[in-house]
C-alpha cells in the first residue's frame, strides 16, 4: 500500500516523535513540579523562558540548537569528545528538536493537573509517615498521570508534524532526519511529485485523527480509575 | 498528657491557646466555624508551623520554638482524620488502609492489629472497593482505620463528621463511641456540634476567636456563658457527670450525680459513666416539694444566681450539691413570684424522658 519511501517517512516520524516523547517527560515533570510548587527568585522568567518555543519561529530553535549542540558548540563538542554522540543531522537530533518545540505544550499540561490537585492528600500522606520523595511517587505522580499522559498524547501527535526546527538543526537526510513533513516538502519541491505530497498528506492526516482518538480513550480510562 | 502551647498569626487572624489533655480520654477543641480550631489541628500534626510555641505528649517534646526544634510531621506518629476523609483515590480500601501501616519503622511495635481495625470499624466488606464507591460515612471510617494502622501515639479527628447528614452521622458516631472506649490513645476531637462532644468527650477546650475560654470537664465548661452563645439559646443546659447506680422497678436507669439521683430513660449497666445533658428550658423551679406530678426527677437545690436571659426569662442557676450544678430558664415574672435570689432553697423539677445521656463504657480516668 505505501512506497518504501513513504513508509520510512512515516517510520522515522513515529520513531522521532516518540523519542522527542521520552527526552521530554522526566524533565517536564520537574520544571511543571518546580513552576507549580516552588517559590524561588527569578520564577516568572524562568516560567517565560520556557514558555519562548512556542513564540519564537522554529527556525530559531533550530538554529539555537546548532550553536550549542552543533559538533563544534558547547554542549555539543562536550557530548562527541567524551561520548562520541553527535546529535546534529542525526535522528536523534531531530527528536532533540521536536522535543524542545513541544516542551512547553508538555509542561502545561502536567502543571495543570498538578496545580488541580488535591494537597491535602500530600499532607494525609505526610501524618502516615511519608516522606517528600515517597509522597511524590505514591501520591502525586500517579495523580497526576492524566495531565502527564495528555501532555504527551500532545507532544507526540505535534512531533510527527514538527518542521522548521528539524530541517534547520537535523537537516533533511533521507532514512535519517526526513520525517513526514519533510518528505511532503520535498515531494513538493519535485517535479511531478504532486501526487506522492497528496498521499503525505493524507498519511499526516490519517496519523494525527487516530493520535486524537487514542488520547481520548486513554484519558477516558484514566479518570474512570481515578474516580473523577 | 498532651500538652499544647502555640502562637501562630495568619493575616488578621492570630492563635494563641495554652492548654493540656490528659490521656487518655477524648478531649473536644469546641467553638463555631473560624475560631482557629482547625489551624490548631494542623500546628500539632505539625503540617503548619507556629511562630511560638511548644507541644508535648508525655515527655516526648514535638515543637519548642526556644530550642528551635520542630519535628516533622511524618514522625510525630499522630494519626489525623481529615473533615473530607483525604482517601488516596488511586488505592483501594485496602490499599489506603495499608498506606501508613507500610510506612512504620522496622520493628516498630504495631499494638493496633490490620484484623481489629478491621472488625472494630466494620470494613470487612470494603476493603476491594474504591474510595470514590463509598458512601460519607464510610469513607470517614476506612480514615479512621488508616489513621489508627499507623500505630498513633495521638489522633488527631477534625471535624470527621462536618460533611456528612444526620442519618450519615450515625454511621460513625457508634464507632468513635467503641474508639474511644476500647483503645488507650488519647484523642482530640474538633466540632462545632455540641451534641457531638457531649456524646464522645468528657473534656473540653472551649475556642473562641483564637483564643481558649475554658478548659476543663463538659461539666464544668458547660455552664460557661461563652458557650451559651455558641450553641444558641435552645441547647443552654448543664452537662453533669454520673455514674450509673441501679435500674428501678420500671426499668429505669438511676444515675447518682454528687449528692442528686437522677432517673433517666437510658439503658445502662451498674456502674457505667454517664454523661446527662439537662437542658435550661426542660427544668422547673419549685418554692415547696411537690406532690402528684408525673415528674420523675426532684431534686433540691440552692439558687446560686439569677441572670437575664433571652427576652423576659432569665437563667437560675442551681447548686444540687457536690459542685454539680443545673441551669434552669424561667420567665422573669415567675423567678419574681418565687423570690428567686442568691441562697434560696428550692426544688428543681426535670422529666426523666428529657433527659439525654451518653453512656461510656470504660471508666474515661
Amino acid at each position: 500500500m505505501l512506497s518504501p519511501a513513504e513508509t520510512e517517512a512515516l517510520t522515522l516520524s513515529l520513531s522521532v516523535a516518540a523519542r522527542s516523547v521520552l527526552f521530554n517527560l522526566p524533565i517536564a515533570i520537574l520544571v511543571a513540579w518546580l513552576l507549580a510548587r516552588a517559590r524561588f527568585a527569578g520564577r516568572t522568567v524562568f516560567d517565560a523562558f520556557v514558555h519562548l518555543p512556542l513564540v519564537l519561529p522554529p527556525v530559531v530553535v533550530g538554529y539555537l540548537l546548532l550553536v550549542l549542540f552543533g559538533i563544534r558548540g558547547p554542549i555539543g563538542g562536550w557530548l562527541y569528545q567524551n561520548f562520541g554522540i553527535q546529535l546534529a543531522f542525526t535522528s536523534t537530533g531531530a527528536a532533540l528538536a521536536t522535543a524542545v518545540m513541544s516542551f512547553p505544550l508538555v509542561v502545561r499540561s502536567i502543571r495543570i493537573s498538578l496545580e488541580a490537585m488535591d494537597r491535602g492528600l500530600e499532607d494525609a500522606a505526610k501524618t502516615l509517615g511519608a516522606g517528600a520523595v515517597d509522597r511524590f511517587f505514591s501520591i502525586t505522580l500517579p495523580l497526576i498521570t492524566p495531565g502527564i499522559l495528555a501532555g504527551a498524547v500532545t507532544a507526540f501527535a505535534a512531533g510527527l508534524g514538527e518542521f522548521g526546527a528539524v530541517i534547520t538543526f537535523a537537516a533533511n537526510i533521507p532514512g535519517e532526519t526526513r520525517t513526514l513533513p519533510l518528505a511532503l516538502y520535498t515531494a513538493l519541491q519535485t517535479p511531478d511529485g504532486d501526487a506522492l505530497a497528496a498521499r503525505l498528506a493524507l498519511i499526516s492526516f490519517a496519523l494525527g485523527l487516530a493520535g486524537l482518538l487514542v488520547a481520548e480513550l486513554l484519558s477516558r480510562r484514566i479518570r474512570r480509575t481515578l474516580g473523577r | 498528657m498532651l500538652r499544647v502551647q502555640l502562637r501562630k498569626r495568619r493575616g488578621d487572624f492570630s492563635l494563641e491557646v495554652d492548654f493540656h489533655a490528659p490521656v487518655p480520654g477524648v478531649t473536644a477543641l469546641f467553638g463555631r466555624s473560624g475560631c482557629g480550631k482547625s489551624t490548631l489541628i494542623s500546628l500539632i500534626a505539625g503540617l503548619l508551623s507556629p511562630d511560638e510555641g511548644r507541644v508535648q505528649i508525655g515527655e516526648d517534646v514535638l515543637v519548642d520554638s526556644e530550642r528551635q526544634y520542630e519535628l516533622d510531621a511524618r514522625h510525630r506518629r499522630i494519626g489525623v482524620v481529615f473533615q473530607d476523609a483525604r482517601l488516596f483515590p488511586h488505592f483501594s480500601v485496602l490499599g489506603n488502609l495499608q498506606y501508613g501501616a507500610r510506612r512504620l519503622p522496622r520493628g516498630a511495635p504495631t499494638p493496633i492489629g490490620f484484623d481489629d481495625v478491621v472488625s472494630m470499624l466494620g470494613l470487612g466488606a470494603m476493603l476491594r472497593r474504591r474510595p470514590q464507591e463509598l458512601s460519607g460515612g464510610e469513607k470517614q471510617r476506612v480514615a479512621l482505620g488508616r489513621a489508627l494502622l499507623g500505630q498513633p501515639r495521638l489522633l488527631l479527628l477534625d471535624e470527621p463528621l462536618a460533611s456528612l447528614d444526620l442519618a450519615r452521622r450515625e454511621d460513625v458516631l457508634p464507632y468513635l463511641e467503641k474508639l474511644r472506649d476500647a483503645l488507650a490513645i488519647p484523642i482530640v476531637y474538633v466540632s462545632h456540634q455540641f451534641d457531638e462532644v457531649l456524646r464522645l468527650a468528657t473534656r473540653v477546650v472551649l475556642l473562641d476567636g483564637g483564643r481558649v475560654l475554658a478548659d476543663g470537664d463538659l461539666a464544668a465548661v458547660s455552664r460557661h456563658p461563652a458557650l451559651r452563645e455558641i450553641v444558641g439559646p435552645d441547647a443552654v443546659g448543664a452537662v453533669m457527670a454520673g455514674v450509673v447506680e441501679r435500674m428501678d422497678a420500671a426499668g429505669l436507669t438511676v444515675v447518682r450525680v454528687g449528692d442528686a439521683e437522677f432517673v433517666i430513660d437510658e439503658p445502662a449497666t451498674p456502674g457505667q459513666r454517664i454523661q446527662i445533658q439537662v437542658l435550661a428550658r426542660d427544668v422547673i423551679v419549685a418554692a415547696a416539694r411537690p406532690a402528684g406530678l408525673s415528674v420523675r426527677n426532684v431534686v433540691s437545690a440552692r439558687v446560686v444566681s439569677v441572670t437575664p436571659d433571652v427576652g423576659r426569662a432569665v437563667l437560675v442557676e442551681l447548686d444540687i450539691g457536690r459542685t454539680a450544678t443545673l441551669l434552669a430558664r424561667i420567665t422573669s415574672r415567675a423567678a419574681q413570684e418565687l423570690g428567686l435570689s442568691a441562697d434560696v432553697q428550692v426544688w428543681a423539677l426535670i422529666k426523666a424522658v428529657s433527659l439525654r445521656g451518653h453512656v461510656f463504657s470504660a471508666p474515661a480516668r
